[in-house]
Parts: C-alpha cells; sequence; structure tokens
C-alpha cells in the first residue's frame, strides 16, 4: 500500500460549474487516530440547480459498504437528507482525493474526522452566504434537508440557490470548523442500504469483468505452472488459427512484485474462444530452482526446525528458559496452518486501453489504484501521470486485489494491441495458482504456569516463509503479540523457510492465523491451570493500561479488551463450565487488529465427526460510533462465515514440484449456505474512542473459538488448520 | 449457422459456435453481462439462468441445447411475479455485499420458490446449497426468500 504523505495544509475551495451546480473541493490533513501516520483526503461535493447533491465515493467498493459510509459522513455534516444525495465512484488521483485504498480496515480510521470536516466547511460557507445576503448574522441561521433556515423571521432557502454567494465566501479553516455533536446525527448511526443494490438486483454492468469500451478484444493466458519461473520459448502457429484469435503476446516484462509472473497471452474476439485456444500452445518454461518446492517439503523442514534453536529474534524478555524451568505446571504444543487462496468470486481481470499517444488507460478491480499506478509505470517504463484508471465495483477483495499482478500483465497485453480495449480475464485455476497467497506457517509454543496458575511464561517458535532473516510479505507476527507485553518472562523466535510463492495480505492477515495459534494455546493453558480461557485472559490483562504498539499501529488498550470478553460472556451466559452434552461444544476467542476488539463465543455440536456451528456470539469495540449499523451487521455476520470456511471448509493450497494443483471450487471448496450457522448474534461496547473498520477484526476470534468449543465437544484438541476430525 | 433463442422473453439470433456456453453468449454476444463466470464448472452457481422453467448453469450450457428454449436472466427476472417478489426482498433486506454471486442466487432463488413457493428453512437450504457466495450473506438470502415466500403466498390470497 502506499505510504501516506502530506503535501499541503486542508483547504476547501468552491466555485461555480456552469453558473449552476456549486462545486466544492476539500483538501485535509489529518493525523489517523492512533497513527503518526498523516493522511490526506479530497472530496468532490456538487450542489446541482434542483438542489441534489452529488457526492464522490473515492475508495474502491469491494462489498465492504465503502461506496455508502464515506458519503454517509460528508452528507451529514453538510446537513443534506440522504434521499438527496447522489453517488458517483471516483478515478484514481492521489492528488485530488489522497489515498484511495481499500486495505488493513483504515479507511474508518482515516476519514472519518476529514471527511464530516469537509462536509461541515461546505456547509459553514452556505451559512456564511445566506446570512450575507439576509443581512443576519450566521450564528441567527440553522440548517437541515439542504437549506438554510432563519427562525427569527421563518426564511429559508436552498443550498442550490445559495450558489453564486457561496463560492464567493471564504472558507472556513476545516481544523477548527465545528461538527455535530453525536445526537444531532440524522444519517450517520442510522442503517442505509447499499448505494448499488439497486443496480446488482437488476444485473446492470458494475464489475470489472463488466467493463465494455467499445471494440474490445479479449484476453486469455497460458501461465507458468511454476511461480517465478520464466518463458523459455513458444510456437503460436497452430493457436493463431484458431477461430477469433487475432495475437499472442508473450508477457516478460520485468519483475512484478515480489515473483515472476511470466505467461502468454492470447488475445481475440471472444474470451472464451482465446480460453479454448490455449490448449493449441505449444510452450517451454524454465522453471529450474523452483520445482523442488512443495507442501510436503515444507512440513517436513519445518518439524526439523522447531526442534532447532530460532534464527530470528522476534521478541525476548526476561528469561524464558529459567522461568519454565522454576515453573509449576509447563504446557506445551505446536501448532499448524496452510496455505490459503483468496478465491474472489469476480476472478482476476482487467482492462485497458494503450491509446495513440502512449497513454493507458484502465477499467480495473483493484483495492489499490495508486500502488498499480506505480507498479505499472515502473515495469513498463513509462510517465504514471500517463495513466487514466477507472475504478469498477469489485466483485471480492480480501486483500488480493490489493497486488499489481493483473493489471501489469493487462497493459503489456494492451501496449502490444494500440488502439484497441483488451480485457484479461483469468479463469478459475489461473486465479487459484498464481494467488498472493496466505502464508502457511508453524508454532511451537511453550508455556509455565506458577503454583497459583497464574501465567508467567510464553515461548514461540514460529516457522514462517522468508529470506534474509526476514518474513515475507504476510508471513510476519507482531513483536507484542499478547500476552507477550505482559509477562515477565518471554520468547518469541523465527525461523524461515524458502518459497517460489508470491505471498500477500488475506483478510485479517497475519491475525487469521495467530489468533487460532494463540488463543487456542491459551486455551489449554487455562485449562491446565484449572480455569477457563476468559478468566485466564482476564486475569492475565491485569490492570487497565495501553500496551505499547507495533511502529505505525495503536496501542493495546487491556481495559477495552476486558470490556469486549465480559460482554461476550454476559451476553452468550458464559459459565465456564465444560459441556455436558454429549455431542455440545461452547467455545471462546478474543483478538485484537486492525484497531478493533472482539471476544466471540460459538455453539457447536459434533455428530460422527461432523461439526455443526450452532451459534455465533460476538462482542466488539470499535470506538465510539457505528457509521452505518446495516452494513456493520453485514460486515460481522460475513467476517465470522468467512472465519467458520478457513477453520473448517476451506482445503490447503497444495503444492507439488513448484506448482500449485488446486483447479477449482471442487478442491478449494467455499462455504455454502448449508454449512453456515443458524444464529450469529452481535453486541457493541461503545467507548469513547475514534470509530475504527469493520472489514477485517471480527474475523480472528472465531477461528480459536471453534477449536475451543470441538475441544469441549469431543476432548480432542486441534491444533492444524483446517480442523477436522476425521 | 444462426441459432434462434428467446431470452427474457425476445426473440434472438447469434450465429456463433454451437457449443459456446450460453454464459458467453449472453457476455459476449448478447451484450448482457448481469449473467457472472465464477468457476466455468457448474461450482458456485454465478451464472445460474432460468431454462424453460429450470434453473441451469448456463457455463455448463452449449447454445444448441438452448436454442428455441425460453431463458430468463437477471435482466428480466422481476417480468415474472415470483422474480419480482424475490427481488424485492433482496433489496429490502439489502443481501448484497459485493453482489457478483447475486444474479446467480436470484434466479436459484426465483426457481425454487416458482416450483415451490412455500419451501421449508431445510428446502432451501438444499436448494441454494449450488450457489457459493464468497461474501458470505447466506443468512440474509435465506431471510429474503422466507420474506419473498409470504409476500408471493399474501400476492395470491
Amino acid at each position: 500500500m502506499n505510504a501516506v504523505s502530506v503535501s499541503r495544509r486542508s483547504f476547501l475551495a468552491a466555485s461555480l460549474v456552469g453558473g449552476a451546480a456549486l462545486t466544492f473541493e476539500a483538501k485535509l490533513a489529518f493525523a489517523a487516530s492512533g497513527s503518526a501516520t498523516p493522511a490526506m483526503l479530497g472530496a468532490f461535493i456538487t450542489i446541482e440547480a434542483d438542489n441534489s447533491v452529488t457526492i464522490l465515493a473515492k475508495n474502491p467498493e469491494i462489498g465492504q459498504g465503502v461506496k455508502t459510509m464515506l458519503p454517509m459522513l460528508i452528507a451529514e455534516e453538510l446537513d443534506v437528507a440522504w434521499s438527496q444525495v447522489k453517488i458517483q465512484q471516483a478515478d484514481d488521483n492521489y492528488e485530488k482525493y489522497g489515498p484511495q485504498f481499500a486495505g488493513g480496515s483504515m479507511t474508518t480510521p482515516l476519514n472519518w474526522l476529514p471527511a464530516r470536516q469537509a462536509g461541515a466547511g461546505a456547509r459553514a460557507m452556505l451559512v456564511a452566504a445566506a446570512a450575507q445576503q439576509w443581512g443576519v448574522p450566521a450564528a441567527s441561521l440553522t440548517t437541515g434537508e439542504g437549506k438554510v433556515l432563519h427562525a427569527a423571521s421563518g426564511r429559508s432557502i436552498t443550498y442550490a440557490a445559495l450558489a453564486p454567494v457561496a463560492a464567493k465566501m471564504a472558507a472556513p479553516d476545516l481544523e477548527k470548523v465545528p461538527l455535530k455533536s453525536t445526537k444531532d446525527f440524522k444519517i450517520v448511526g442510522k442503517a442505509m442500504k447499499g448505494v448499488d443494490t439497486p443496480a446488482i438486483v437488476r444485473g446492470e454492468p458494475l464489475f470489472g469483468i463488466d467493463a465494455q469500451p467499445p471494440g474490445m478484444l479479449y484476453a486469455a493466458m497460458v501461465k507458468c505452472p511454476v511461480i517465478s519461473g520464466t518463458l523459455k520459448s513458444f510456437d503460436d502457429a497452430a493457436v493463431r488459427k484458431e477461430k477469433g484469435v487475432l495475437a499472442v503476446v508473450p508477457i516478460t516484462d520485468g519483475e512484478i512484485p515480489a515473483g515472476k509472473h511470466n505467461a502468454v497471452a492470447i488475445v481475440g474476439d471472444s474470451w472464451w474462444r482465446v480460453h479454448k485456444a490455449r490448449e493449441k500452445l505449444a510452450v517451454q518454461w524454465d522453471t529450474a530452482g523452483f520445482d523442488g518446492f512443495s507442501t510436503e517439503g515444507y512440513t517436513a523442514k519445518a518439524k526439523a526446525l522447531l526442534g532447532a534453536a530460532p534464527s530470528a529474534e522476534l521478541f525476548k524478555a526476561g528469561n524464558a528458559d529459567a522461568a519454565l524451568a522454576k515453573a509449576a505446571k509447563v504446557i506445551t504444543a505446536d501448532y499448524a496452518y496452510p496455505f490459503l487462496a483468496h478465491a474472489t468470486l469476480e476472478p482476476q481481470n482487467c482492462t485497458a486501453l494503450w491509446h495513440a499517444d502512449g497513454k493507458l488507460e484502465f477499467w480495473a478491480p483493484t483495492q489499490d489504484p495508486g500502488t498499480a499506478r506505480g507498479d505499472i509505470a515502473k515495469v513498463l517504463g513509462i510517465d504514471p501521470a500517463s495513466l487514466t484508471i477507472h475504478m469498477t465495483r469489485i466483485g471480492g477483495g480480501f486483500g488480493r486485489r490489493l497486488m499489481s499482478d493483473f493489471m501489469i500483465q493487462t497493459a503489456c497485453i494492451a501496449k502490444a494491441m494500440p488502439g484497441r480495449p483488451v480485457k484479461l480475464l483469468y479463469d478459475r485455476a489461473d486465479d487459484l495458482r498464481n494467488d498472493y497467497f496466505r502464508p502457511a506457517g508453524w508454532h511451537r509454543m511453550t508455556a509455565g504456569i506458577d503454583a497459583a496458575g497464574a501465567l508467567v511464561a510464553l515461548k514461540d517458535h514460529f516457522i514462517t516463509f522468508g529470506a534474509n532473516g526476514k518474513p515475507m510479505r504476510a508471513a510476519e507476527m507482531r513483536a507484542t503479540e499478547f500476552p507477550g507485553p505482559v509477562l515477565p518472562d518471554v520468547h518469541f523466535g523465527m525461523s524461515f523457510l524458502p518459497t517460489n510463492l508470491t505471498t500477500g495480505w488475506l483478510r485479517a492477515p497475519t491475525s487469521n492465523a495467530v489468533s487460532f495459534v494463540f488463543q487456542g494455546f491459551l486455551d489449554e493453558v487455562a485449562e491446565a491451570a484449572g480455569t477457563d480461557l476468559p478468566s485466564l485472559m482476564l486475569r492475565t490483562l491485569g490492570a487497565t493500561r495501553q500496551l505499547p504498539p507495533e511502529p505505525d499501529d495503536t496501542p493495546f488498550d487491556t481495559g477495552r479488551a476486558r470490556g469486549v470478553i465480559e460482554a461476550v460472556c454476559k451476553f452468550a451466559g458464559w459459565t465456564g463450565k465444560r459441556s455436558t452434552t454429549s455431542g455440545k461444544g461452547r467455545g471462546f476467542g478474543f483478538y485484537f487488529s486492525h484497531r478493533g476488539y472482539f471476544a466471540e463465543v460459538v455453539d457447536l455440536t459434533v455428530v460422527d465427526g461432523a461439526v455443526t456451528i450452532d451459534k455465533v456470539w460476538i462482542a466488539g469495540d470499535i470506538g465510539s460510533q457505528v457509521i452505518n449499523p446495516l452494513n456493520a451487521e453485514h460486515q460481522m455476520q460475513g467476517a465470522v462465515i468467512d472465519g467458520i470456511a478457513q477453520a473448517m471448509v476451506w482445503q490447503p493450497i497444495e503444492q507439488k514440484a513448484g506448482a500449485v494443483n488446486n483447479e477449482n471450487f471442487g478442491d478449494f471448496p467455499l462455504i455454502r449456505v448449508n454449512q453456515t450457522p443458524a444464529e450469529v448474534v452481535m453486541t457493541w461496547v461503545v467507548t469513547d474512542n475514534p470509530p475504527t473498520g469493520l472489514g477485517e477484526p471480527t474475523l480472528p476470534p472465531v477461528i480459536p473459538a471453534i477449536a475451543n468449543a470441538i475441544k469441549d465437544a469431543t476432548g480432542k484438541r486441534l491444533r492444524s488448520l483446517p480442523l477436522s476430525l476425521a | 449457422m444462426a441459432i434462434s433463442l428467446t431470452v427474457n422473453r425476445k426473440a434472438r439470433t447469434v450465429d456463433v459456435e454451437p457449443d459456446k456456453p450460453l454464459l458467453w453468449v449472453l457476455r459476449e454476444d448478447l451484450g448482457m453481462p448481469g449473467t457472472k463466470f465464477g468457476c466455468g464448472a457448474g461450482l458456485c452457481g454465478a451464472c445460474t439462468v432460468i431454462l424453460n422453467g429450470e434453473a441451469v448453469r448456463s457455463c455448463q450450457t452449449a447454445l444448441s441445447d438452448a436454442a428455441g428454449k425460453d431463458i430468463v436472466t437477471i435482466e428480466g427476472v422481476t417480468a415474472s411475479p415470483v422474480g419480482a417478489k424475490v427481488v424485492e426482498a433482496w433489496t429490502d433486506l439489502d443481501v448484497p455485499q459485493c453482489g457478483y454471486c447475486q444474479a446467480g442466487q436470484i434466479m436459484s432463488a426465483t426457481a425454487m420458490l416458482t416450483a415451490n413457493s412455500k419451501p421449508t428453512a431445510d428446502e432451501v437450504t438444499a436448494g441454494m446449497a449450488g450457489n457459493i457466495c464468497r461474501c458470505a450473506t447466506y443468512l440474509r438470502i435465506q431471510k429474503a426468500i422466507a420474506q419473498a415466500s409470504k409476500a408471493i403466498a399474501g400476492g395470491a390470497a
């Protein structure tokens, strides 16, 4: 993702467009809550002659609801009715809009204040315009539903009618412009439906795959089956004879971030035709040095490494070995989880047009257009400013589309077909095999408890993927992983395995794996200590305080953690007693990630080794305000079910002789309606903290909660994903 | 050879290979991209359309097998009273997240409710198990089908 930087101070500018429509452009700089990194936001608000308001949605919509949420913040402070608002998707333009990525559950914390300031600033200029026009003090005026009102005289005027005067008003200082008090919110905190829902249910073209610029061609690719392998030679004579085939384009240019994705693209008048023509291509790859990697090999090497000393340090406090030697009880266990793909339902695709003047235009389902712009410019050796990126709606992101590989490939093909737009579309096997995978990992956990049952020492030897003493992308874990920072004697060490696979961020990256390891293991520790996991957590959290964060991250507030643990126990009626009903189990998990605190309880039933999740209880703390409660419910249900899928349904990405073999939803199954829990219920713990995001933090706790509930139901402790009683 | 078919009550003719899947005929030749490509193997249901009253995977249906038949896609689903109620319930409950699978979900739900307007909860999960939603909107899909089922009964009464 882009480094976020400030290039200028906040300002607001108003202008009249075409003599009637009043447009506000805001640029704001502020420090995101809990982060030293300042961020910028550009907001375009246009008030049309009919007093309707158009607000540009600047960030990519991947189903997280941001296209609805960000304009809600602006409309609230502008003080217009939601029914007056029309929303348009903005193109990628860092200069105008600041960062536009969809990742890290960052949109809410980055925009909560500046989006509101933009709306409030525009409102202040409209109020000032009315004050001048009527010759009354601005303080005597109020607003509502897109009008300025003067109670004393009973006068009112629409924002549209004020446009000519407002455009000439001095812009307020956005850092000082007064914001509404929470109790006056009319839009924020209300259940708002997705702005694109009506178009989705009508089947209108919205997604990247639906882009259809005139004269468009289609491309399918034959990809090197071994990631990082390179193209040796190919013979396209037979392919070129196939109906509809117009060109064959080798893609060998440059290094796509963290891995070479060599391929041969077949371009023609129909994707079905060019995809079918792939079987006629004769191609040879150089996979030397990469074809020795396999799932089996990783597992064997990891097991050997677990018993050796770590090759790199992550966190050390006191003397863990000495403390374990003195401990009343020592618990040790090995945990493991596999490589996973993202499997967005809309396969990777992109459309690009290389214009006659060398400019490049994209229609792209990308979660991070800013980074893609830089990557593409670098690989093709062109000016980043020569790129236009239209952001389409996205058929699922989950982190896969933070990567630029599919856009770079499309750019390479478009360059070979100047003047004709080309759409590259992966088939499902291409998509599963050429992912930036959630990396596998192995942990040897060791804990010591004292005679009073308190956790006093902890060790983790983490085997992950990396090189040169550093983990690969998304293969790291936090040095501050709880409960490390609160214990006197701790040792987190790492050892690394090499891989040819490209790795990347999967929804709640690192947390979706580490939560399982730590909360699963702490459930074992609690059992050994004669208590239950919530009680052990509360005892270990201790007094309310802020634990120091990783660089550029937010501190861990033990009080907020305590708050959600206590809330979910109350909500679910947690007694801490083991299940006495045969086949029924209950488990708990807590996790802090992406600035959100979540505790969850899972009730499940096991019959003949088959696990059915009956109910999931969630307590969450994302600060003082849930912006769109309807979408919040969607995100929380979706994340929990996604977590259930990762825990129990998805099968590992399997690699042999360097190549990933998973082909489709048969061998990489996704969760279906018949595997969904009957109930997912939630409760909020509202705290006086800035609102934070909800795309990810609900996911991690459910995974260990399931493992812990299976232990409760069956007595079997499952320590590797996917969880299986077979 | 030109092949004729009826799509959303309109006669259409296409002159492409007869083994071309209906999915790609709709998307590429008839300019109807509402029907989605997800897996190309009949495993995800994103490409579901209604063919002579039955929900089928259009990625697995050759154009020649659709010749002369009556096809309903997401673009025309509200023309039937059941389809209209399904879409209404979907909108009312704001079912979609990313929205990519929803055309297929709506087509499957419409075919199911057309054949059986009062499915039990088990019939709903069985009837919808062929449609994957990667965002996991399943709880709302089940609710929306129950709501549509009620609305259909209300409309008939």
